[in-house]
C-alpha cells in the first residue's frame, strides 16, 4: 500500500503553487514520512518559514505554521523553541532566505545548538522573485542578474554550518527521496540543530537559463553529479569540483543543546544549586 | 505630580532607588513578562541586563540575539507560542525592529518594544538624549497600521507605564512601544514597586471552542480576535501576506479593506482604556505648555516660575502618545492665548498639537538637539515670549 501524505496535509489548500516538476514538492514528501516514521504528533510541531517558493511549504503542513519575513524564519523559530522546549520545530528555507538575508541567523542558530531542524532547498536561485542569481548559484552559470554569467563563487552551505557549529549535517537531492528521507528523519530526531541541505531543481528560473527547462534534465544534472561521501573523499580535486558529497556530513551527538542547558540554569535557580 | 502622590500613599513601604531602565525591567516581571529577546545597545542595555538576571528565576527566558531583527523575531515567535514578551533598544536597533514590529501587526502578535531613544539619525549620540523617534514609532515601519506608543516621564510612572504596555498588547493583540530617552533610561530616581495584586494585569482574551474548529482571525464578534497559542490542539497558520480568518493569504480587496480597517478600529474605537494625558497647572492655563518624557519635567520647572512671575502657564502631557490625543489637546488648547511645545528634536509632535488646535492658535516651538536637554530657562524664555 502506498503511503499515505494527506493526514499531515491541508488538503484544501491544494493544488499547491509550485511549478509542475518542483524539488519542493520532494523535499516535502520527505519530512512527511519522517515525521510519520518518529511517530510525531502534528499537535506537537511547528513549522516556521520565510519568504519565497520554499516558504510557502508550512501553509500546506496540517501543523502549527508560521510564515514569517525574508531571511528571519530562524530567529522566530528560536522564539518559539526557547518557550516551548518540549515541542519540536522544523524551519524550511530556500537558499538566498536561508544563507544571504538569513545568513546571520543561519550560522548563530548553528553555533547555538538550539534543537531546530533546518531544512534548505537549495536550488541555486532565486524562483518567486524572478531567477536573481543567490549565494549558492554555481560561478559562471545564467540568472536574472548575471546575464552573462554569475561572477560570485557559491557558498558550500553544509561546510558553513559545521564551521559554525551544528551538531548535525547532512546532504541529500531532490533525485533520490528516500535517502533524503533518511537524512530528514535523523536530523529531526538529533537533540541540537540539525542541518540538512537538499540539492533541489529550480528548472523555470535556472534551468530555462542554463540549458536545463525540462525538469527531468535538471534533476537528471542533480543525481548525476551527487557522490556519497566516502567516494567523493577519494576523488581528485578536478573530479570533486564536478560533483558534491551526499550522506551525513558531520555529527556529534555529545554537544550540549541550547534550550537543555537554559533549563538546567532554570533549575538551578529554583533549588540554589 | 505622579511621584509625589504615590510617596504620600505609601508611607513606610520599601522605596527602590532605580535607574529607569531597571524600573522598565522590573516592572516587566512583576507584569509578567516570561521572555525577552534583545541585542546590546546603549542606552537601553541596563534593561538586558536585568531581564537576563531575573527571568530565569522566575521560570522564563532571555535570549540575546544575534542582531536586532533577530531579537524581534524571536519576540515574536515566543509571543505566538503564549509567552508575554519583550525586548528593548535604541534608535538604531529600533529602525532595524522594525521590520518584525510589522510583521507583529499584521498577524496581531502581542509584545512591548521599548526604545530608550538617543540622538540621531544613523549611530547619531549613543550616549546622548533625544526624542527623535517620536514620528518613527508611529509610521517607522511600511504599510498601514494603527500604534500604541506610551512616554512616561517620571519613574514611579514608568512602573506603572510598563504594565499598562503589557496589558494593552495583551488587550488588543498588537505590539505596544515604549518610549523613554536616555535621561530617563539612566536617571536614578525612587520607586515604589505596588504589591502585587494592587493593579490590574490583562492577559489575552483566549479562544475556549475546540481547537479543531479554531479560526485564529475570526473578528465575527469582536475586533481583537481571540487567542490560542500554538501546540494546542488548533495547529493553526500564519502570515504577513494579508489574510483572512483562516489565517491563509488572501487579495480579495473587500476583506483586506475590512480587516485593515477592523485592525485601526481595534484602537481607535478603545481610546477610552488607551488614551492617558496628564495635566499640571492647567486649569486655569493662557500659556499651554505641551510637552512629553523628559522634557516635560523641565516644563514644569518653567512653568512654575513663570507663574512666580504671574504668567499663567499650564501644561498637558501626553502619556500615551499615539494614538496622539487630539480631542484633549484641543479642549487644552482652546483655553489658551498661545500654545508652546519644547521637545528634544528639531519638531515632531508640535504637527499634531498644530493639527489637533486646527492651526487657530499661535503654537510655539522650543526645539533642541546635540545631546544636552532643553532647560527650563529656555522653555521659560518660550513662554514669555508669548505671553
Amino acid at each position: 500500500m502506498s503511503f499515505d501524505y494527506m493526514p499531515y496535509m491541508r488538503e484544501e489548500k491544494l493544488p499547491h503553487m509550485w511549478c509542475p516538476g518542483c524539488g519542493i514538492g520532494v523535499v516535502l514528501k520527505s519530512m512527511i514520512r519522517s515525521f510519520d516514521e518518529l511517530e510525531w504528533d502534528p499537535n506537537d510541531i511547528a513549522v516556521v518559514s520565510g519568504i519565497g517558493c520554499t516558504s510557502r511549504s508550512p501553509g500546506y503542513l496540517n501543523m502549527n505554521t508560521l510564515h514569517t519575513t525574508h531571511g528571519r524564519a530562524l530567529s522566530f523559530a528560536t522564539g518559539i523553541k526557547m518557550h516551548r522546549p518540549d515541542k519540536h520545530v522544523v524551519v524550511i528555507s530556500g537558499d538566498g532566505d536561508g544563507s544571504a538575508i538569513g545568513g546571520n541567523h543561519l550560522i548563530h542558530a548553528a553555533r547555538r545548538n538550539i534543537d531546530i531542524t533546518l531544512i534548505v532547498n537549495n536550488n541555486n536561485i532565486y524562483g518567486m522573485t524572478g531567477g536573481q542569481y543567490s549565494p549558492t548559484t554555481p560561478l559562471g552559470t545564467k540568472a536574472a542578474t548575471a546575464p552573462y554569467g554569475n561572477l560570485e563563487p557559491p557558498f558550500d552551505l553544509a561546510n558553513l554550518v559545521i564551521g559554525a557549529g551544528a551538531s548535525f549535517v547532512a546532504r541529500g537531492h531532490v533525485a533520490n527521496g528516500r535517502q533524503l528521507s533518511m537524512f530528514i528523519k535523523q536530523g529531526f530526531a538529533h537533540k541540537g540543530f540539525s542541518f540538512i541541505e537538499v540539492i533541489s531543481n529550480c528548472h523555470t528560473q535556472f534551468g530555462r537559463r542554463n540549458k536545463m527547462a525540462d525538469p527531468m534534465n535538471m534533476i537528471k544534472w542533480i543525481g548525476d553529479r551527487a557522490t556519497p561521501l566516502k567516494k567523493y573523499e577519494e576523488l581528485s580535486r578536478e573530479d570533486k569540483a564536478k560533483r558534491f558529497p551526499v550522506g551525513v556530513l558531520y555529527m556529534d551527538e555529545g554537544r550540549p543543546e541550547y534550550t537543555d542547558t537554559y533549563e538546567k540554569l532554570i533549575e538551578s535557580l529554583k533549588t540554589g544549586a | 505630580m505622579a511621584d509625589k502622590k504615590s510617596r504620600e500613599q505609601s508611607r513606610g513601604e520599601e522605596v527602590k532607588f532605580w535607574g529607569g531602565n531597571q524600573v522598565i525591567a522590573q516592572a516587566a516581571i512583576a507584569a509578567g513578562c516570561n521572555f525577552f529577546g534583545g541585542y546590546p545597545i546603549t542606552p537601553s542595555s541596563e534593561i538586558a541586563h536585568e531581564m537576563s538576571r531575573l527571568l530565569p528565576k522566575v521560570g522564563g527566558h532571555f535570549i540575546q540575539m544575534e542582531d536586532e531583527i533577530g531579537a524581534m523575531g524571536a519576540v515574536i515567535g515566543a509571543s505566538l507560542a503564549g509567552a508575554k514578551a519583550m525586548t528593548a533598544t535604541s534608535g538604531p536597533g529600533f529602525s532595524l525592529k522594525l521590520e518584525n514590529i510589522g510583521f507583529g501587526y499584521m498577524v496581531e502578535s502581542p509584545a512591548v518594544i521599548v526604545n530608550v531613544m538617543r540622538g540621531g539619525p544613523s549611530t547619531g549620540l549613543p550616549t546622548h538624549p533625544a526624542q527623535a523617534d517620536l514620528m518613527q514609532a508611529r509610521w517607522g515601519t511600511h504599510g498601514d497600521h494603527p500604534t500604541i506608543a506610551i512616554a512616561p516621564a517620571f519613574h514611579q510612572e514608568t512602573y506603572m507605564e510598563t504594565i499598562r504596555a503589557f496589558n494593552l498588547a495583551e488587550q488588543f493583540r498588537m505590539p505596544v512601544i515604549l518610549l523613554l530617552d536616555e535621561v530617563l533610561g539612566h536617571l536614578s530616581e525612587g520607586v515604589i514597586p505596588p504589591k502585587p495584586g494592587s493593579f490590574e494585569i490583562i492577559n489575552r482574551t483566549m479562544y475556549k471552542g475546540d481547537p479543531e474548529k479554531y479560526l485564529p482571525y475570526d473578528v465575527s464578534k469582536q475586533d481583537v480576535p481571540p487567542f490560542l497559542p500554538y501546540f494546542e490542539g488548533a495547529r493553526w497558520h500564519t502570515t504577513g501576506l494579508n489574510h483572512d480568518a483562516t489565517g491563509f493569504p488572501s487579495t480579495d480587496p473587500e476583506l483586506i479593506e475590512r480587516e485593515m480597517r477592523r485592525q485601526y478600529r481595534k484602537v481607535l474605537g478603545n481610546r477610552d482604556v488607551i488614551d492617558k494625558v496628564e495635566y499640571f497647572e492647567a486649569d486655569d492655563a493662557e500659556i499651554g505648555i505641551v510637552s512629553f518624557g523628559s522634557t516635560a519635567r523641565a516644563a514644569m520647572v518653567a512653568i512654575k516660575e513663570a507663574r512666580n512671575k504671574g504668567i499663567k502657564a499650564g501644561m498637558l502631557r501626553p502619556v500615551t502618545v499615539w494614538p496622539y490625543p487630539k480631542d484633549q489637546t484641543y479642549e487644552f488648547g482652546r483655553n489658551c492665548k498661545a500654545l508652546v511645545v519644547p521637545e528634544f528634536n528639531l519638531g515632531q509632535m508640535v504637527y499634531e498639537v498644530e493639527r489637533a488646535v486646527h492651526f487657530d492658535r499661535p503654537v510655539k516651538r522650543v526645539n533642541k538637539v546635540g545631546g544636552v536637554p532643553i532647560a527650563p530657562s529656555e522653555i521659560l524664555a518660550a513662554i514669555e515670549e508669548v505671553a
